[in-house]
């Protein structure tokens, strides 16, 4: 019998075996993935210090590597906020390693998607990544690395320092890549299209490899008010959270403990959960038997009195935003937006908007053009199994005089600071029922709306056409029975014409 | 009791009369800045009632107003008034047209039917509105029947007015179109007109000389006459006091066939002048086919259908015989054609069959 080996494989050694799992498939999902992951960082980068993102994407053929695939060089530059030089290295050279894995809402959660890109370069071009940023100061730090992929390091081949003369702030990542882009093409641009679409106050400039410019312009320099951190909720706690929360605190007694690390934990509500869960107040959260901390995970989800969580670390777009950036985008004849109030699934807060536009640029086809974003992403894979295809499949559009070679475009957003994607490929929901509900109701709101114009334009158009009848008929009587009575002067109609057009007749 | 029938020119000075107001009385809502609209007997039939008197069907009082203010009406609103100017034209330039042709001259007037049947509408409304035939207004139906016999005829059509002719200078009759339903009655030799449902009949008679023998005027009616045959019947039967024998085959068919040249149709309830309600049909009957022994076939579930529903008609409630007769078709459940005499020799029919009914319904062919 053979000896089973064991092995530990670091966290880059598995998503470079895992490829799959973070959307790096084959060459036309990785160029587009390596595109999308940078960009949302850029996004991110400039969000949070609320400067209207400027981002500049060129793609560039370097050579052939295959029959089907390319040599591509990516070259994605931003006005972010740059990376301090300390962390340069393991931002873009060590998988997990990331600043967003705090309760707050922002594009990156993984801590993972730059690196993906990276290093699906570094493996299918063996070329080092350049790392060019700055944070504003007085210098510019350029670095070249590679991953050391069995030890999860960065392993950096050149570092320069060059003065920052022009105050520039931003970073500049650029490597190459083998891809497909010639396939990934449409969905790329769909990429930018969309992007524009929910980041309305964003420049997006994007060169492709035939030397063609696209450009996708900020329409507002408004921008939705940063998101601020926040304690997890007592609903959304695990036991390895838990763990973590009492390994860090400094607080040395339950109440204590329960009122400062979780949100919306007062002295009344930590007294009550406490008498609740029978624990004692003054008990040391670091003296938990692994049971107890089982324990008083299930006690807080039982818990009913817990105050829902806060929006304040969520940044939805905003009806005004999302208005300007799909007018911009699509030019619809009539668009509808609603932003529902913050819900919560499991103790995490989420805010679902929701659009309907009709006509202008939307395409007719049978069914209706569905955009799907999350934290201003949009979802452009797996758009069956995605919650929001769901809800709008499930509802009944016939109710709101909506046919389905309607030319209509849905755009469903949702904002959390968990979104509950399926993968970390980030592309499409999971059906939670809170979220389905938010959705749905959200949806049945612009549907009215729609229905409201819908009639009203079916109406406009009515007294357009009997308009039009009682102008060719009446004339035609008149002109009849003038001859007919052989009279020679035509009476005029003008005044019965107005009557239709005042009243509208029977 | 008939009222002394107008000249065909009087007649025409009547319609046209009757034209003109319409159009005026439309000139003058729009002069006064109203929608123009008109009123009309209903003819759905709800409204249809058969008058004993007129031995007709007639239409009641309900009326329908027509206003251009619907939108719903303005369209055959405007219809009806272009079809009353086409016919008022075509009548002062005493033309003829047809339902076909109504159908695509209003094409020239970006008047537009949908189809035929929304242009026949339109005309039959006219009708209804006017209270005439659309062939007094020069619309004349595609299928032509025809008369054959001694009766001088002249013409008032342009080009042939004043013109004679005797309607036994063609061997396969005379057609009975827009000319000589137009055409002045001058004389006649006959003391009587035989109507036929069939051709073949029609040509028999002819070939054997019945107008002759019989002193009859020959009128073929191709099947279900056509107003212009009826209203040409009922002159030959008003204007020369002529008795008129209906022949059909012995069937429910034929015998309605006879009843619409008697008693009209539920169709023309709004007109009047199409019947002849002292024609009498003289056969084929039921009990004719009983009696002559002749072949048959079968009635089947459409002729049993078709009987039941006029056994309750009131147009057949006049006169027993009709019940007799259904009655009789019902008992024996057979058919037969006019042809079935041929079995007896090809001059049977008019040897002895004809001469039989002839006396057998004289009676009361008599006119008053
Ligand atoms: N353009 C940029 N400007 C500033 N900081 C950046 C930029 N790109 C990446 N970073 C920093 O590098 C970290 C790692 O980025 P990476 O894309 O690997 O993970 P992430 O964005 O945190 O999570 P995700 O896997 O969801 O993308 C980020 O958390 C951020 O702090
Ligand atoms: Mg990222």
């Amino acid at each position: 019998m053979a000896q089973a080996t064991f092995e530990e494989i670091s966290a880059a050694d598995f998503f470079y075996r895992n490829r799959d799992i973070a959307g790096f498939t084959n060459p036309t999902r990785a160029i587009f993935a390596a595109i999308r992951e940078l960009v949302e960082n850029s996004l991110d980068a400039a969000e949070s210090i609320k400067v209207p993102p400027d981002i500049y994407v060129r793609l560039s053929f370097e050579g052939e590597a295959s029959e089907e695939t390319q040599i591509y060089r990516l070259r994605v530059k931003d006005n972010g906020t740059g990376i301090p030089p300390q962390h340069i290295p393991l931002a873009f050279g060590q998988v997990l390693y990331g600043s967003k894995y705090k309760l707050k809402q922002q594009r990156g959660t993984f801590g993972l998607g730059g690196k993906m890109a990276i290093l699906y370069g570094q493996i299918t071009t063996h070329q080092p990544a350049l790392i060019i940023s700055s944070t504003g100061g007085t210098r510019i730090y350029e670095y070249k690395i590679m991953i050391d992929i069995q030890k999860n390091r960065p392993v950096i081949l050149d570092r320069r320092i060059t003065l920052n003369k022009d105050g520039w702030r931003g970073t500049i990542i650029e490597f190459t890549l083998e891809g497909d882009y010639l396939r990934a093409m449409p969905k790329i641009l769909e990429y930018f299209k969309q992007t524009a679409m929910v980041n309305p106050y964003a420049n997006l400039t994007f060169v492709d490899p035939k030397g063609r410019l696209y450009i996708f312009k900020r329409a507002t320099a408004t921008m939705p008010d940063p998101p601020t951190e926040t304690l997890p909720h007592p609903y959304g706690v695990d036991v390895e959270l838990l763990q973590r929360l009492i390994q860090i605190t400094t607080h040395g007694n339950m109440l204590d403990f329960l009122k400062n690390h979780f949100h919306r934990v007062g002295n009344v509500t930590a007294k009550r959960f406490l008498e609740f869960s029978g624990i004692s107040p003054s008990k040391n959260p670091k003296k938990l038997s692994h049971d107890e901390i089982v324990r008083l995970v299930q006690m807080l989800r039982k818990f009913k009195d817990f105050l829902p969580p806060d929006a304040g670390c969520l940044s939805p777009l905003g009806e005004e935003l999302l208005r300007t950036g799909i007018l911009k985008e699509l030019k619809p004849e009539f668009l509808a937006v609603h932003q529902r109030k913050p819900a919560t699934y499991s103790g995490h807060p989420f805010i679902v908007e929701v659009a309907i536009a009709y006509g202008g640029e939307i395409s007719q086809k049978n069914g209706f053009v569905i955009y799907r974003f999350a934290n201003r992403i949009p979802l452009l894979y797996d758009e069956a199994s995605d919650v929001s295809v769901k809800v709008i499949e499930s509802m009944n559009w016939r109710r709101y005089k909506v046919a389905p070679d309607m030319p209509i475009a849905i755009v469903v957003h949702i904002c959390s600071t968990k979104v509950p994607y399926k993968t970390v490929g980030k592309e499409f929901i999971a059906d939670r029922p809170e979220v389905r509900r938010e959705i749905a109701n959200g949806l049945r709101e612009v549907a009215r709306q729609l229905q409201r114009f819908l009639s009203r334009r079916e109406h406009a158009d009515r007294d357009k056409k009997r308009l039009g009848v009682f102008s060719k008929y009446l004339p035609r009587i008149a002109e009849f029975s003038t001859k007919l009575a052989e009279k020679d002067k035509i009476p005029d109609i003008e005044r019965l014409l107005r009557n239709v057009r005042r009243y509208g007749v029977e | 009791m008939s009222e002394p029938e107008r000249s065909v020119l009087e007649k025409r000075k009547e319609v046209l009369d009757k034209l003109r107001g319409l159009g005026s009385r439309i000139y003058d809502q729009l002069e006064r800045g109203v929608f123009p609209f008109i009123e009309m007997p209903v003819r759905s039939t709800e409204n249809i009632y058969y008058d004993h008197v007129l031995r007709q069907f007639v239409l009641g009082d309900k009326r329908v107003k027509r206003s251009s203010r619907n939108i719903r009406h303005l369209k055959p609103f405007a219809q009806l008034v272009w079809a009353a100017l086409f016919s008022y034209e075509l009548t002062s330039q005493r033309k003829t047209s047809t339902l076909r042709d109504v159908y695509y001259s209003a094409q020239a007037y970006e008047m537009t039917f949908k189809d035929q049947q929304e242009s026949n509408n339109i005309i039959t409304d006219l009708e209804t509105v006017l209270g005439y035939s659309r062939e007094d207004f020069s619309i004349f139906p595609e299928e032509r029947s025809a008369v054959f016999g001694d009766l001088t005829i002249r013409y008032t059509v342009p080009g042939y007015e004043g013109k004679t002719l005797n309607l036994t200078s063609h061997p396969d009759g005379v057609m009975i179109g827009p000319a000589l339903t137009s055409a002045e009655f001058e004389e006649t030799s006959a003391d009587k007109v035989i109507a036929i449902e069939k051709g073949g009949l029609f040509t028999r008679f002819i070939e054997e000389n019945v107008h002759k023998k019989f002193n009859a005027i020959l009128v073929l009616t191709a099947g279900q006459a056509p107003r212009a045959t009826r209203y040409f019947i009922r002159r030959l039967n008003r204007e020369l006091k002529l008795p008129v024998y209906i022949f059909t085959d012995g069937d429910p068919w034929g015998m309605h066939i006879a009843m619409v040249i008697i008693s009209g149709s539920a169709n023309a309830a709004h007109l009047r002048d199409l019947t002849t309600p002292d024609a009498v049909w003289s056969g084929v009957w039921a009990t004719d086919i009983v009696e002559y022994k002749l072949p048959t076939d079968p009635l089947d579930d459409i002729d049993m259908k078709r009987l039941y529903e006029l056994q309750k008609d009131p147009r057949y409630q006049e006169d027993p015989l009709w019940q007799r007769e259904i009655k009789t078709f019902m008992k024996i459940k057979r058919k037969a054609e006019q042809e079935a005499f041929s079995r007896y020799g090809l001059t049977y029919i008019v040897d002895e069959y004809l001469p039989a009914k002839l006396e057998e319904t004289g009676q009361k062919g008599k006119t008053k």
